[in-house]
């Protein structure tokens, strides 16, 4: 049983030589100042009031699209898990093929959308509605990051119900379980390791996203994701991005301990 | 039956707003004009034009060799080291899971740096350097969509198996193999639509030259797309397409073979 | 999951067929003799003019591309590819000469220096003292764009950015420099100022008017003017080119108060490993041929004297690509300020920001 411990050989010396090896690389530059010094400095900058305003806006903007994300895409995952026939493959890659277009080609389209004079308005208008000044606010920015990672929600869901054993659930409706029930108590909690991976393939990437912030965000709104951007790639302060990028990371490890310690008290399946 | 149309609706809306954006780009490579806001005429001069443009074609080549190769190589590494996860105690998997969300939690300009300084200081920047930033990136994605499926599989099934004297290898092929299939196919999935997608770290682990066509665009954001660009991204949506459909017709020609 | 297999299969397939097409010329040729190692803006030549180069001197070139002069100095500095020409913007020259990383140019071994129009090679020492390090490539203004239906009266002041009138209707330059430009011409001061004090009062400036800002663009602002989705913009002088040629309810102005005029400049930096190579095609890029092309493709202002005096009387007269002298005598070229004010600059432009 333990050999099957060593298939995760190569991955760990990959881990090292690309994960750990360029973390402490960056731990480096977040613990020395530009002259070569030790400071904490870099890390306490994080106390900065543009850190952490900038840190919370990421946080609450990750927050909102995980959660439209989830609520999008569960539903459709419980759909589209029902329907088992030949097609499901070819339904699941529709959704995943939006993606394999260019990032940055379909948040320039979006922006088109969106804009004053864009297609949305151009739709509302139609119908005698009111334009709506939508890009360059907050709500685009949400509405593109959500755009952005819906299929990384909808992918592990889907799969975590396919899973589902289907006897299961009739076994339940013969024994006289309502289909409120059925999903309580069978469907919800089986899900629930789809769900996680979901959150974190969203919530995750996205509190450090930058470029959606500032196409759709009209660069008016400063995220933590542009603030480590624009230390490295603008103000050439490495040492500063390195400890800001650091102080975000423990953030959101020990935000993810805690949840994996509720989720251990709870169900004790989870990956976390 | 009520239900069955309100999920029929559901399904399309959300279909519907994912190809929206997509659909606006297919027009706009059939624009006359340069910029992607006026529309000036119907056209397919773009599409000449990108046929003869080799380096975007170049593009092109290294886009589809690195993503795929990222991606396999991410799903084999990933896959072996989910397997290799789950029969850890819980204090090493822990420590093993968080290691692997560092890639996909850094903001994509860390880690960028941070290979090509690694990079630049023990080899040289170049195809091998950019495959290996790629993989890093996809592994993540591999272990978070196959751990959830490993924990689904029943264990038992398995040690029956191996009880009956099938060796672990063949069990593990007739079994577990089967049983995560899905979630190998959806790590391969995003594994492979991260690498495409991604500019920031492709830029800085880029051998001099060098040119996906992500950081290609990357590159003309500022002074605005080519529509040359919208060509390529419809007709690489098309190809996909196309695929897909031979793929469907493939599998329900064997579907109906194997029944009859 | 036979079909999983089957995707699997036919798109490995589709990829190697892709691929093999032709793998074969991916090889890293970066030290392999005749090249030359080219870095400049992402979409700043036409790719013709290097096919050209290629044949008629048998160099091969390697062109990499960056978005902002920042970029390129990190990509530059980690030393992992050795450049050997670069092309970059004025005060970035400068940074790289001060910090010894430029090497100095060869004028006399070049057949088309001469077609620079010495005006712009004046203009040049502000930041090449002795015209030693950088020849210009392309040169432009920074000026206000705006749409006559939306904007009724004459636009000729910086002050009308701060107009109420244009709530969220203002696209202001998404870059450090550019932006604070705006305030301080504005109140008379110089772009170049180094005093905190004027500085901070370009930011307060700035933060009052970023309410009324629709938002923070580069060239991106061209296309959303010629959509109609704001009524001024801070723009480049060849983006409102364009932009102008798009829509024609557009016009272009550099206010009264001056703005800045800024030069693209060629430069040979030291992890130069073919200078010889690097002179050739620099030389080559002052051609008269060489340049109509980039110049037709690019659309900014040329320095090639030769090259302006063939244009046609329309784009000579073209008071957005070539300025009246009168403007120009306002406007000012942007100077390395000195580590030490650009981050007290980049601590505002956070603030700014983050407001």
């Amino acid at each position: 049983m333990n050999k099957r411990k060593l298939l995760a050989g190569p991955y760990l010396i990959w881990a090292i030589g690309f994960i750990i090896l360029p973390l402490l690389m960056i731990i480096y530059y977040g613990l020395t100042s530009p002259d070569g010094g030790f400071t904490l400095e870099n890390l306490s900058a994080i106390g900065d009031s543009i850190h952490y305003k900038a840190l919370g806006q990421s946080l609450l903007i990750a927050f909102g699209s995980t959660c439209i994300s989830l609520l999008i895409a569960y539903p459709l995952a419980y759909i589209l898990s029902k329907n088992q026939g030949s097609k499901k493959d070819i339904i699941i890659m529709l959704f995943i093929l939006p993606m394999w277009i260019n990032f940055l080609l379909r948040v320039l389209a979006l922006q088109m959308i969106l804009a004053n004079t864009g297609i949305l308005n151009g739709i509302l208008n139609f119908f005698g509605l009111p334009s709506q000044h939508l890009l360059y606010t907050r709500t685009a920015i949400l509405i593109g990051m959500t755009y952005d990672y819906l299929p990384f929600m909808i992918l592990p869901i889907y799969n975590a119900m396919c899973k589902i054993d289907r006897d299961l659930i009739h076994a339940a409706a013969d024994l006289g379980a309502g289909s409120k029930l059925i999903f309580r108590k069978i469907i919800l909690p089986l899900s629930m390791p789809g769900v996680i991976s979901g959150i974190i393939m969203v919530f995750v990437p996205s509190i450090s996203e930058f470029a959606i912030a500032d196409i759709l965000g009209g660069s008016k709104i400063l995220l933590i994701g542009n603030v480590i951007e624009q230390e490295f790639s603008l103000t050439n302060n490495w040492h500063l991005g390195s400890g800001l990028s650091i102080v975000l990371m423990v953030f959101i490890f020990i935000s993810m301990a805690v949840m994996n310690k509720n989720d251990a008290e709870g169900e004790g399946q989870m990956i976390w | 039956m009520v239900k069955r149309w309100i999920e029929k609706c559901y399904v399309g809306l959300v279909l519907f707003l994912l190809y929206a954006p997509i659909a606006i780009l297919i027009v706009c490579s059939f624009n006359a004009s340069k910029s992607r806001r006026v529309w000036d005429g119907f056209t397919f001069q773009w599409y000449i034009e990108l046929f003869q443009d080799e380096a975007v074609i170049g593009a092109v080549r290294t886009s589809l060799m690195l993503t795929t190769v990222a991606a396999i190589v991410a799903v084999l590494l990933g896959t072996l080291a989910s397997i290799g996860i789950t029969v850890m105690g819980q204090k090493t998997k822990q420590v093993f899971m968080t290691v692997t969300n560092v890639p996909m939690l850094n903001a994509d300009v860390v880690t960028g740096i941070a290979i090509m300084l690694l990079f630049g200081r023990f080899w040289n920047l170049g195809y091998f350097s950019m495959l290996a930033a790629h993989i890093t990136l996809g592994v993540p994605y591999v272990i978070l969509n196959v751990m959830p499926k490993l924990q689904q599989t029943n264990v038992s099934t398995y040690e029956a198996a191996l009880d009956l004297g099938a060796s672990p290898v063949y069990a593990f092929f007739k079994i577990v193999l089967p049983d995560i299939m899905p979630g190998i196919f959806s790590g391969f999935l995003l594994a492979f639509t991260i690498s495409l997608d991604d500019f920031v770290i492709t830029y800085f682990t880029k051998g001099a030259g060098m040119n996906t066509i992500s950081t290609m665009i990357y590159q003309q954001v500022r002074r605005g797309i080519n529509p040359k660009m919208y060509a390529l991204s419809t007709i690489l949506f098309l190809l996909i397409l196309i695929v897909l459909w031979i793929a469907n017709r493939i599998s329900a020609r064997q579907v109906q073979g194997t029944r009859g | 999951m036979k079909k999983v297999k089957v995707y699997m299969c036919l798109m490995a397939a589709g990829v190697v067929i892709l691929g093999g097409c032709g793998s074969s010329d991916n090889e890293n040729a970066a030290d392999s003799g005749n090249t030359l190692v080219v870095f400049n803006y992402g979409d700043y030549i036409d790719f013709t003019t290097i096919e050209m180069f290629e044949k008629e001197t048998g160099i091969h070139v390697e062109y990499e591309q960056y978005v902002t002069p920042e970029d390129m100095y990190t990509k530059y500095q980690s030393g992992n590819i050795p450049y050997d020409l670069i092309c970059t913007s004025d005060y970035m020259v400068e940074k790289m000469i001060r910090n010894g990383e430029a090497k100095k140019i060869d004028k006399t071994s070049m057949e088309y220096y001469e077609n620079l129009d010495p005006t712009y090679l004046e203009f040049c020492r502000a930041f090449d003292a002795e015209n030693e390090y950088a020849v210009p490539y392309f040169w432009g203004t920074v000026g206000i764009l705006y749409n006559t239906e939306m904007v009724e009266e004459e636009v000729d002041s910086w002050d009308i950015l701060w107009d109420e009138k244009y709530e969220n209707q203002i696209i202001m330059e998404n870059s450090m420099r550019d932006a604070f430009e705006v305030p301080l011409k504005w109140k008379g001061k110089s772009l170049n100022t180094t005093d905190e004090e004027e500085l901070r009062e370009a930011q307060a400036l700035l933060m009052e008017q970023k309410k009324m800002v629709m938002a923070y663009m580069v060239d991106e602002s061209r296309d959303a003017m010629i959509a109609g989705d704001a009524a001024l913009a801070v723009i480049y002088s060849g983006d409102a080119t364009a932009a102008m040629e798009a829509n024609e309810n557009l016009d272009y102005v550099v206010p009264e108060e001056g703005s800045n005029i800024w030069f693209d400049c060629w430069m040979i930096p030291d992890s130069c490993k073919h200078p010889e190579n690097a002179q050739k095609f620099i030389d080559f890029m002052n051609r008269e041929d060489i340049a109509r092309i980039n110049f037709d493709y690019v659309y900014y202002g040329t320095p090639n004297k030769v090259l302006y005096e063939s244009l046609d009387e329309e784009t000579k007269e073209d008071y957005t690509i070539f300025p009246a002298e009168r403007t120009l005598e306002k406007c000012e070229v942007y100077k390395y300020l000195g580590s030490e004010i650009e981050s007290f600059y980049n601590q505002l432009w956070k603030e700014l920001k983050a407001y």
